[in-house]
């Protein structure tokens, strides 16, 4: 099996690459790039993004044919692709970060900052978190319901169709960290800096 | 409800853990990528380094250590010491580290923490700030500890928010070492004026100085670097005395 996380200059990506290798061991190929060819051929895909929104959208725009290859792999061919922190906020329709800006549009909805109530709560959200799991996924197999994850983000992810949040966190308010739409998964945490469970959620990933 | 994080501290020099973890089945007691090892196993929240290489020749060390680390630990991983531009910051994330904190750099040159930010996110970028009591109020120290600026920390610590840090690591230099616990108020002061976390550091020396740290100093996160290191206590221990004083942690 082979298993591609996009290179498009993100950001730090070092740590996506490390837990995905560790993880794959020697069963599954994992490339790293942005070569359009690549992703065709692959079976799954990794869509990390570290930054703002803005910064990430303008990254996948700055290589040429990336959006739709990643259109035709997630909605064409339908094979399971996964998106990390802002990886997951660019299937939104509308992202609010820096300027307005237009997402992947793959499920409806918009990415706006986490109401901190006037100060009360600190921005980002940077820590262990719990998470509640609010339907059954094939990415949480075998996680159990309020295990914790490493979050480092100060933007949510707000779908129109309720029904895709798979995993919502309290800070503040229910944060959304979780959406799956058929063969799209996305988290708001990072899998790849939550210790053991993380990796399970890759491991879990990787096995679809 | 997100936790209270404890962060282990390993001072590494030339690529070698100078104190470290003194366990007797300790294969090598001065490997960085073992030590933090030992600390993700036993459930710290993140792990930190802080490269204190004197010679610039050596500099270069720390880039394998983070590189080797990363492979091993999937817990968040902090590098700091003689971070000096936007190029190092690029260099230690490519290696694997999650963040960088950011010292004399940044009291010099603000810039680079504007740019860094910018560059590769908030969430990345650790300003550390190192003061000093002086009568009423507290002066940033730079290059170790070393160099007195007389800017006034509080100060120093909205303007690291304005120009894009992520977190503060505030430190105080009257408390390092001493094993008497965190300067509190310090802590209070800067938690109360910033709305991004803080993380306590220097004086630790019992498990209520990280209780402290919390309730009393508002910080997100504590960090430790000797009470763990000499195997008073285990991460496992700081977390379960942290629960049972009502402090939200990950066990």
């Amino acid at each position: 099996m082979n298993v591609t996380i996009v290179d498009y200059n993100s950001g730090n990506i070092s740590s996506v690459i490390n837990s995905f290798k560790e993880v794959a061991k020697d069963k599954v190929n994992i490339a790293v790039t942005s070569d359009l060819t690549t992703i065709k051929a692959s079976d799954k895909v990794v869509l990390p993004g570290q930054g703002s929104f803005k910064s990430c959208i303008d990254g996948l725009k700055n290589i040429n044919g990336l959006i739709d290859t990643l259109n035709e792999f997630a909605l064409e061919s339908k094979k399971p692709l996964l998106g990390i922190c802002v990886g997951l906020q660019m299937f939104a329709d509308i992202g609010y970060e820096e300027n307005e800006t237009k997402g992947l549009g793959w499920i409806s909805g918009k990415v706006s900052k986490i109401d901190n109530q006037g100060g009360k709560f600190k921005l980002p959200h940077i820590g262990w978190n719990e998470i509640n799991i609010k339907k059954e996924s094939k990415i949480f197999k075998n996680i159990e319901n309020k295990s914790h994850m490493y979050f480092v983000h100060s933007y949510e992810f707000v779908p129109e169709d309720k029904s895709v949040i798979s995993a919502t966190t309290d800070y503040s308010t229910n944060v959304v960290c979780a959406a799956e739409k058929q063969n799209i998964f996305g988290t708001q945490f990072h899998p790849e800096k939550s210790d053991k469970i993380g990796l399970k959620i890759i491991d879990n990933f990787i096995n679809l | 409800m997100l936790k209270n994080r404890i962060i282990p501290c390993l001072d590494v020099k030339n690529g070698r853990v100078v104190k470290g973890i003194n366990f007797v089945d300790l294969q090598d007691a001065g490997d960085p990528v073992e030590q933090a090892k030992i600390y993700s196993d036993g459930g710290a929240d993140e792990i930190c380094f802080l490269d204190i290489t004197a010679s610039n020749e050596n500099r270069d060390t720390i880039y394998e250590v983070v590189k080797d680390t990363s492979k091993k630990c999937f817990v968040p991983l902090t590098v700091g010491g003689g971070v000096r531009s936007v190029e190092d910051i690029s260099k230690l994330l490519n290696c694997g580290a999650d963040k960088v904190s950011i010292n004399t750099a940044a009291v010099q040159n603000a810039d680079v923490v504007v740019q860094s930010s910018k560059k590769f996110g908030s969430q990345c970028i650790v300003v550390a700030i190192d003061a000093k009591k002086n009568g009423d109020k507290w002066e940033v120290f730079t290059h170790g500890g070393r160099n007195n600026t007389r800017i006034d920390a509080l100060e120093f610590a909205k303007k690291m928010e304005e120009s894009g840090a992520g977190e503060l690591l505030v430190t105080s230099m009257d408390r390092d070492g001493t094993q008497v616990g965190y300067d509190i108020d310090l802590m209070a002061k800067i938690s109360s004026m910033v709305n991004i976390p803080t993380i306590a550091s220097g004086g630790v020396g019992d498990l209520d100085h990280l209780v402290d740290g919390i309730k009393l100093g508002n910080a997100s996160a504590v960090l430790a670097a000797s009470i763990f290191h000499y195997g008073k206590y285990s991460v496992k221990e700081a977390k379960e005395y942290l629960d049972s004083k009502g402090i939200p942690v990950r066990i």
